[in-house]
Order: structure tokens, then C-alpha cells, then sequence
């Protein structure tokens, strides 16, 4: 059948582009706005070309070294957590029971840190990993650990990657075990008389049926990390030293601490970029990926 | 290839309620033959196929391979292949390597996998086929492949179909039945076909096995079952339409239906007043302009190579034959029935009338 072609239909559309024009794009192009100008305050502004950009994409100035600095930290960030979040998240779907009395309560238990917002997530997080009265950092200094989560780098690092997990790696499991469950059990009976091995069932069966909800899972998990922001804050405030200040930590101290306005503007787009570039890239080689198995 | 015993076979998914999914049972599956288990859904013929397969470990029996008792073997220990209701297929292989899977999981040398899985491609029609994707072929296509993955194992017992024709566009179920039957010749297989559509079960069957509400009501020959049902629903459920049944008394050679008698071509000395049913088929009964029992016409249908008529027999409608040639107007007619083909049936089950 053919569709008709009706312009009138963009009238209906025009509400969410009005919404999406004061949501978005206007406070967007003022971020535009403040990247290509300078200001030595009183509101009086000057235009200054792609400078701020030059200088920010430049490892060698000051700010360039912060980024890159700051960026590289994010991607390990995001790269380490997923590489945690994922195949946990699968593993403990894949140990769920498939139905009886216990899904109920054990989805609630695993759901539940999802439900704590950010902040709280921090504060209970940083009196946790204290190592004198928080059960995480006594725990682990009772055990011979060289632990400090506010003053060691690599422990303020570990601790905000083990923030992230404990945060959300039950979004992984939920996805994945709502995957799973739409399996239908001849699946499961076939490779049974096939005599597929447990590995061997994961990887022909489950795997390519879950492969649709990994890729949500992935780019969920891959924008929330790169986008980390409130855990650091609370619990390390980016620190000691820049050991965890990821990009939207600096970006706030460049915009809001040191009132450079131009520098965080020309940095915020940047990380959008990055953002949407590399969400973008995923998404394409997964959806080729797809179209490749169906050739 | 082997001949399955049933041994007191009987199921329950809940221990705690009393319905039995699957009432006892005893029944020989002879080597060699197809089989189909008839019934409507919910009939407990999936229990049973998965009984027979492993994959589901009955609460009361035996399951015995050639004399030897499997019931606690697990299914990938019991040399079945099964086909479902909807294809199975690993999604992310080839054909070729679906068909190799279950060679390659126990461990046979890759040459003899290779040799096996073309002669079994071959026997299907997918030698053409063998290094596409699995996952782009048509619900037909795949069906075979599911079918494929099951015969390539030489050792296979039997193939067990669990209406493996549901996703299958009409016009290919016919191939696809033939496909099967060619397969079921060529390799002198047991076969176990579920299904509720009586003519797959007729058409495709050696012997049918027609359940209902978890108990075997008759196991026979297409055949048989339609001119001997041994119970009303059987005489009901094959046939179209099924078996006319009407509430009778019956007494000595004589059923009496809403004041009118029968006469009956068996004796049947003890059949209780009032709980008899008389059952026959629309085939073996005649609408005559004169003589019989008296009956309204209500309906005539002309079904090209037949005509039936819906008659009324005091309150009982009826289904019956109009022979060639006669000439049926008017509202009232005369009903003969062959009596060779009139059954008494009492609490739904088949009286043997006494035929001297």
C-alpha cells in the first residue's frame, strides 16, 4: 500500500519542535554564543573566534592539557565499567531463576540501588568507603588494603568505578533477564537434545537472541558513565589532585569556579560531540553488525 | 531406531492439585511406523511427546527404548529429535553448520559430519542452501532445518513433530507433510506427529492416537476411526461433520429416540434406561422420501460431490446424507441408517452389542 503524503502532518509536529527549540536548542546556542566570545565581565562580551576551541583541542596550553586530561579519564571510566557492568549484569540474569515465588522479591532487591538517586548514592557511598567508620573502607583496611578513597588516587578511581556497579549494573540485569525470559523454551529444548554444552547454549542461543537489548544496554551505560558526574562530586570531588575529575567535573570548575565562561562553553560542546559521535559510531556498527546476519 | 514402551505412564505439573495432565496410560510405539497424537489443545498430547523425549521426567511409569527403561535419562542421552511448533534454528550459523550442531556436540570427526550433513541436505532439498544464513530462510525452510538437525544424528530412536506445520503457510503445508512422509520411508524412522488438526493426523499417520483431558481415548487407524469410534468424542472430533449423537433408550435390538424406534443391528441386553447415546455417522445416514423414521427437514446443503441435509428428530438435529438421484422437496423425509454403522455409546464410551 502507499502512503499518502499529507504536509499538513508538520503542523501536528510543531509543539514538540517548540518544546525541543526552549528545552534545547536555545539554551545550546547560548553555549554556542559563550564558546566564540571573551569577556572581561560586566556583561560586556567580545567576539573571539575559534580560540577557545584552538586552545581546549591543544595539549599543550593549560586547558588542552585538562581536557585531554580529564577526557582520557572518562574513557577509561566508561571502558572499565562497562567491561564490569556487562558481562556481571549477564551472569547474574543468566543465574535468575526463570519464574516461581522468588523472581519477585530478588527483582525488587536488585532494582533497589537503582531507586536511590545520585547524590544520596554519594553520601551513603562516602561514609561507606570511610575507613574508619564505613563498613566498605574498614573492611577493606581490616584486610590489609592500603585503602583511602579520598586521598590515594587509585583508591578515589576504584571507588567511584565500584559506585557505578553497585548503582547499575542492576539496569543490566533487568534488561538482560527481560531478554532472556522472551526466549521461548523450545530454545532451550532443542539445544538440550542437541546436547549443547551450557557455552555453547549462551553463545548460539541467548547471546544472539539478547543481542537487540545489549546494544540499548551498551549505549545506555556508555552515555551515563561518560556523563558521571554526582558520585565524584560527593564522595571525591574530583579529587585527590584530578585523579577523578572526569570532564563535567571540570567542566563546572572551569564554568562555575573559575568563571570562564568561554573555556567551558567551547569544552561543553565538545564533550557533546564526543558524545554523540561515539554513540553514533556504536549504534551504526551494531545496526550493520544486524543487517550483515540477515544477509 | 527403536520400538518405546509406555509403561503406567502418568503425569501431573502439580503435585499438590489433582489434575493429572496425563491419565495412566500403557502403549507400544512400534518401530518403523507414524504415529499421530490427536486431540484439542490442552489434551495433554505435548505432555506426553515430552514425556517420550526427556524433557519432561513423568510423576507415575516407565519409559522403556527397546526394553531398556530411559525414565530418568536426560534428553540429550536419549537419542530423539524433536521438532516444535515453531522453528528453531541457531540464528547466527549457516545451514550447514546447524546441521552439523549436534554432530559437532558429540563429538564426531569433522569428515563424517561433513558426508553426514550432505546426505541429510540432500534428502531435504537444502543442498542449495547449506552455506546461507540460517536465520534469512522462510518458517518452511527453517522447519526442515529443525527437522535436518534431528535426522543427521544416525543413531536417532525416533523423530518426535510437535505440530510442526502451526507457522507453515498453507499452501506449503502439503509439501512440507510430504516431505515428511518421503523422509519417514526413506529412513524407517518411529515417528510421533502432535497435532489438532485431524486431517495432518489422517493424512500423515499409520496409526492415530486421539486424547482427550490427559486420557487415550482410541488408538487406531485412520480408518478405524472413522467407521468404529470406540468413544462419542472420537466419532465427534473425526469426520466432518462428525457424528450425529442422540440421546436414546435402548432396549433388547431396539433404540427409542423422541418416540421413535430404531432398530438396531447388534443386541444389547443391559443398557440402563436413559443413559445411552446413540452415535452415527452423517455417511451412513439416508434422507429417503418414503419410509424410515420420520424427520423435518431443516437445511439442505449441496457440498459438490455430496448433498447433506440437517434434519430434526423430535429435539435432536441431525446430519444426513441425501443419495444421488433423489429427489428431496418438502418439509418432511424419512431417515434409514446403516445398521452395521449404528453404535451405542454409554457414559461416552462404546457398547459391544451382541451380533447374532
Amino acid at each position: 500500500m502507499e502512503k499518502s503524503l499529507n504536509n499538513r502532518a508538520w503542523l501536528m509536529v510543531m509543539p514538540v519542535f517548540v518544546l525541543v527549540l526552549f528545552s534545547a536548542l536555545l539554551p545550546m546556542m547560548t553555549v554556542v554564543n559563550y564558546s566564540v566570545q571573551d569577556s572581561m565581565g560586566q556583561n560586556n562580551f567580545f567576539w573571539n573566534g575559534d580560540a577557545w576551541f584552538r586552545d581546549l583541542l591543544n595539549p599543550a596550553t593549560e586547558i588542552g592539557a585538562r581536557f585531554q586530561n580529564a577526557l582520557f579519564k572518562n574513557l577509561s571510566f566508561s571502558l572499565v565499567a562497562l567491561l564490569i557492568e556487562v558481562p556481571l549484569g549477564i551472569a547474574i540474569a543468566l543465574c535468575l531463576p526463570r519464574s516461581g515465588w522468588a523472581v519477585g522479591p530478588l527483582l525488587v532487591v536488585i532494582a533497589l540501588p537503582m531507586l536511590i538517586p545520585w547524590n544520596v548514592v554519594g553520601t551513603i557511598w562516602q561514609i561507606f568507603s570511610r575507613a574508619d567508620i564505613g563498613l566498605f573502607g574498614a573492611a577493606l583496611t581490616g584486610l590489609g588494603i592500603p585503602y583511602n578513597a579520598t586521598q590515594g588516587a587509585v583508591s578515589a578511581w576504584c571507588t567511584i568505578v565500584v559506585i557505578d556497579v553497585w548503582h547499575w549494573t542492576p539496569l543490566v540485569i533487568l534488561l538482560t533477564y527481560a531478554g532472556l525470559r522472551a526466549i521461548p523454551d523450545a530454545f532451550y529444548q532443542a539445544a538440550r537434545i542437541d546436547a549443547a554444552s551450557r557455552w555453547a547454549t549462551f553463545v548460539n542461543i541467548e547471546l544472539p537472541k539478547l543481542q537487540k537489548v545489549l546494544v540499548i544496554v551498551v549505549l545506555l551505560r556508555f552515555m551515563q558513565t561518560f556523563m558521571i558526574y554526582t558520585e565524584p562530586f560527593v564522595v571525591t570531588g574530583g579529587g585527590p589532585g584530578s585523579a577523578t575529575t572526569f570532564l563535567s567535573i571540570d567542566l563546572v570548575k572551569i564554568a562555575l569556579g573559575q568563571v570562564d565562561l568561554g573555556s567551558a562553553a567551547a569544552m561543553s560542546l565538545v564533550y557533546n560531540l564526543i558524545t554523540l559521535t561515539l554513540c553514533w559510531i556504536f549504534f551504526t556498527i551494531m545496526m550493520q553488525l544486524d543487517r550483515r546476519r540477515y544477509a | 531406531m527403536a520400538r518405546i514402551t509406555l509403561e503406567g505412564i502418568a503425569h501431573t505439573y502439580d503435585v499438590r492439585s489433582a489434575n493429572a495432565a496425563l491419565k495412566r496410560l500403557d502403549h507400544v510405539w512400534e518401530q518403523g511406523r507414524a504415529y499421530a497424537l490427536l486431540g484439542p489443545s490442552g489434551c495433554g498430547k505435548t505432555t506426553l511427546l515430552n514425556i517420550i523425549s526427556g524433557l519432561i521426567t513423568p510423576s507415575e511409569g516407565r519409559v522403556l527404548f527397546d526394553g531398556k527403561d530411559v525414565t530418568q535419562l536426560p534428553t540429550e542421552q536419549r537419542n530423539i529429535a524433536q521438532v516444535f511448533q515453531f522453528p528453531v534454528i541457531y540464528d547466527t550459523m549457516s545451514v550447514g553448520e546447524n546441521l552439523a550442531f549436534p554432530l559437532k556436540n558429540r563429538g564426531m570427526d569433522r569428515r563424517a559430519i561433513k558426508s553426514r550433513v550432505a546426505e541429510i541436505a540432500d534428502l531435504l532439498g537444502l543442498t542449495k542452501e547449506l552455506s546461507r544464513r540460517a536465520r534469512g530462510l522462510t518458517a518452511e525452510a527453517k522447519q526442515k532445518v529443525s527437522l535436518g538437525r534431528g535426522l543427521v544424528r544416525a543413531d536417532v530412536a525416533a523423530i518426535l513433530l510437535d505440530e510442526p506445520l502451526t507457522v507453515i503457510d498453507p499452501s506449503l503445508k502439503w509439501e512440507l507433510r510430504s516431505k515428511l512422509k518421503a523422509v519417514h520411508r526413506a529412513l524407517n524412522l518411529l515417528m510421533i506427529y502432535v497435532t489438532h488438526d485431524q486431517v495432518e493426523a489422517l493424512t500423515f499417520a499409520d496409526e492415530v492416537v486421539v486424547m482427550k483431558d490427559g486420557s487415550v481415548l482410541q488408538v487406531a487407524t485412520p480408518a478405524r476411526l472413522f467407521e468404529q469410534p470406540e468413544h462419542t468424542f472420537v466419532g465427534y472430533f473425526i469426520g466432518s461433520p462428525g457424528m450425529n449423537l442422540v440421546a436414546a433408550d435402548v432396549e433388547g435390538h431396539v433404540a427409542h429416540v423422541a418416540g421413535h424406534a430404531i432398530e438396531l443391528g447388534a443386541h444389547y441386553p443391559k443398557v440402563p434406561a436413559g443413559s445411552a447415546v446413540l452415535g452415527f455417522r452423517p455417511d451412513y445416514a439416508s434422507v429417503v422420501p418414503n419410509g424410515g423414521v420420520p424427520v423435518q427437514i431443516r437445511r439442505l446443503e449441496d457440498l459438490g460431490r455430496r448433498r447433506l441435509a440437517r434434519v430434526a428428530l423430535g429435539p435432536h438435529e441431525i446430519f444426513a446424507t441425501v443419495p444421488h438421484g433423489v429427489p428431496i422437496d418438502g418439509a418432511e423425509a424419512g431417515l434409514t441408517i446403516r445398521q452395521d454403522r449404528l453404535f451405542v455409546y454409554v457414559n461416552d464410551e462404546l457398547v459391544p452389542g451382541d451380533r447374532r
